[in-house]
């Protein structure tokens, strides 16, 4: 039965973490728990292992030592029957996208929610629409294919249908690369509202320092191989480390920081 | 099946004269599908929109939200909807759930289409297939001429030719071919032999069927059959890659580095199928014949060293001669047919599909008028 996360429960918890390609080690050990209503984001220099960790977190790829769990469930032991229900219970955005190409923009968004067999047309027809308001997408694009669509609106639409089943866990992999200014800003309240309104959980692979200064509660910094760092943006920016201090005081950092109102955004 | 405190539910409470509905449990997806969905969660939705549908005929019902565990846009949305589109007089909620309605009444609905009975639309389909055809046609004349001029350029400085791409095509369509074809050939040349013994016995003709073999192998099926296997193989392998490479802008990269890929991906792969297709027709007949000489042996007790002696007068060579040249331009025009294809694919996974399709049917009845036109142009030659 649906479970109500309580406030101080874990919604991930990765314990010794290791992945290899070949002789590649990615991770070495890595350790990193996420609290029910956190926003988090993963940094860390490219190829790092971000995405990687990422897809070991949707049971995707499984790391060769260590385990992960989402919701109290461990990926690689659960049986097919709680993978499903696990899956119901999060919203992945892929960093292309992935939008199902043979179907329309509406039926991208629908596909989840028929998939559950229990809604009737009438009310996924008006969730469609209201998931596609929430990203800023008019009605009129709905009958579009995502071939005939723009990058920007290929990212705004495959999180409406990540929000599709008013998921409890998001996922997102560069959520505003290739959104402009102002659109990275409404992607920012969407998700700020979204957590007020839904208690929502977040974890999101980011560069983008506006994004992470203004929305994040918690910042894990991948480098040298393991989680090097996993507390309030403030707190981060102090740990003297090579990578944290190009990463977050840099030139490009400092003029991010300039402009920052409201930080860190509190629960 | 036993209720729990998350399964959502409506209290109904009759007190001083009015309804007071208050709402319990998780009004979510979650708890609404039952974690995984399915007709018992369809039930239970159905019975709730009754229930609520009813409570709000009741102009005068308090509606309490404020005890509800969970309730997101879609519990709110079935409230949303037996409320007629607007908030009833008496609500009581929590302050954070005042925004999943105020989400609500923004929805935009696109106008729908107005569905017209147009009396001409099969005339227009008809006009519209016609049309297709002839673009297709123009597609296929532009892809020849670029061709030719591809081919003059190659003959200009044979050099400076896709040499490696054609090696890599020829080895891929004909070579890796081999198998399949020996053993198609094979057991074919074993049933012709085998059906046609049994008729050329019963009028005592039995040696002709040396004759037979030869000139419907050598003529006739080993081409046909050969570039059939070749379409089906190789053909939607062209059609596939190059719709990839389309859909994932490859193309479009290729060109804007000067590299033109007429000259670089389908000259190559016209020529690799012209040139392997012949070799693989030779192989076909081979070992189609040797087939049917097995076959004859055991059938007819036609001994091997018979059907060789025999096979040189029985067939003229011109028939080989023709055999090959079917060869060649099916060959061609298989690459051409899928090639032409690939370039139409569109970015998405279903016209991939189906242009995978049409390319092999299309080469496939491409080959064949082609081979009718073959027929009735050396009607007087070799036979
Ligand atoms: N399937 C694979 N086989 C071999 N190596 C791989 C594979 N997948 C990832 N890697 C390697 O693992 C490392 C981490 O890759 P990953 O994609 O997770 O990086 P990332 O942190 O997401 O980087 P970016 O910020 O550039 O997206 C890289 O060095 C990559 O080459
Ligand atoms: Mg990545």
């Amino acid at each position: 039965m649906a479970a109500t996360a309580h406030s101080d429960d874990y919604v991930i918890e990765i314990e010794g973490l290791w992945t290899r390609f070949g002789d590649f080690v990615v991770h070495r050990g890595v350790d990193l728990k996420v609290r029910a209503g956190e926003i988090l984001a993963l940094v860390g220099g490219s190829g790092s292992g971000k995405t990687t960790l990422l897809r070991q977190m949707l049971g995707l790829e499984t790391p060769h030592q260590g385990s992960v769990r989402v919701f109290g469930q461990r990926l690689d032991t659960a049986d097919t029957v709680a993978l499903r229900a696990l899956r119901n219970r999060w919203g992945v955005l892929f960093q292309e996208g992935a939008l199902y190409s043979a179907l329309p923009v509406f039926d991208n968004i629908a596909l989840p929610l028929r998939e559950l067999k229990c809604f009737d047309e009438a009310l996924i027809r008006d969730i469609v629409h209201l998931k596609l308001a929430m990203v800023g997408i008019e009605a009129r694009h709905a009958a579009k294919m995502p071939a005939d669509l723009s990058g920007g609106m290929v990212k705004r639409i495959a999180l409406a249908r990540a929000l599709a089943l008013e998921p409890e866990l998001v996922f997102l992999d560069e959520p505003t690369a290739g959104l402009d200014p102002d659109r990275s800003d409404s992607f920012v309240a969407l998700i700020r509202s979204l957590h007020r309104e839904l208690k929502l959980t977040v974890v999101m692979v980011t560069h983008d320092l506006d994004t992470l200064f203004e929305l994040t509660t918690c910042v894990a910094v991948l480098a040298d191989q393991k989680v090097i760092a996993n507390a309030p943006v403030r707190e981060v920016i102090a740990i003297p480390h090579p990578f944290i201090k190009t990463f977050f005081l840099g030139e490009r950092a400092q003029r991010a920081i300039e402009v920052i109102r409201d930080y860190p955004f509190v629960v | 099946m036993p209720i729990s405190d998350s399964d959502p539910r409506l209290d109904v409470a009759h007190a001083a004269g009015a309804a007071a509905v208050a709402l319990r449990g998780c009004w979510n997806v979650q708890g609404l599908s039952d974690g995984a969905g399915g007709a018992r969660a369809r039930r239970r939705i159905a019975a709730l929109r009754g229930a609520l549908t009813d409570c709000a005929a009741d102009a005068s019902a308090r509606w309490d939200l404020t005890r509800v565990e969970a309730l997101d846009h879609v519990g709110a949305l079935m409230l949303w909807q037996a409320w007629g589109g607007r908030r009833p007089a008496h609500l009581e909620m929590r302050e954070q759930h005042r925004q999943l309605f105020d989400n609500l009444a923004a929805i935009v609905h696109a106008p729908a289409a107005a569905a017209r009975r147009d009396l001409l639309a099969p005339v227009a389909a008809v006009g519209a297939e016609m049309l297709r055809f002839l673009e297709h046609l123009t597609g296929f004349v532009r892809l020849l001429g670029q061709l030719s001029l591809d081919l003059a350029r190659f003959a200009a400085r044979p050099q400076a030719g896709p040499w490696r791409e054609i090696s890599a095509n020829v080895y891929r369509a004909g070579a890796q071919a081999l198998g399949i074809t020996a053993l198609v050939g094979f057991l074919i040349g074993i049933v012709l032999s085998y059906l046609s013994a049994k008729q050329l016995k019963q009028f005592g003709a039995d040696v002709f069927i040396v004759d037979l073999l030869g000139v419907a192998i050598i003529r006739e099926l080993g081409p046909v059959l050969a570039a059939i296997l070749v379409a089906g193989r190789s053909g939607s392998a062209m059609t596939a890659s190059l719709g990839v490479m389309r859909v994932t802008e490859e193309l479009d990269a290729l060109t804007v580095m000067g590299i033109p890929h007429g000259f670089r991906l389908i000259m190559p792969k016209v020529l690799a199928l012209a040139v392997a297709l012949p070799l693989l027709i030779l192989w076909t007949d081979a070992v189609s014949l040797l087939g049917g000489m097995v076959a004859a042996k055991i059938q007819l007790d036609l001994s091997i060293a018979f059907f060789f002696d025999a096979l040189p007068a029985a067939v003229k060579i011109e028939n080989l001669w023709i055999g090959l040249a079917k060869g060649a331009v099916f060959g061609a025009l298989i690459a051409l047919v899928s090639c032409h294809f690939g370039l139409r694919i569109e970015p998405n996974t279903e016209s991939l599909g189906r242009g995978t399709t049409s390319a092999v049917v299309s080469s496939i009845t491409v080959v064949i008028l082609a081979d009718a036109v073959f027929a009735i142009a050396f009607s007087n030659v070799g036979i």
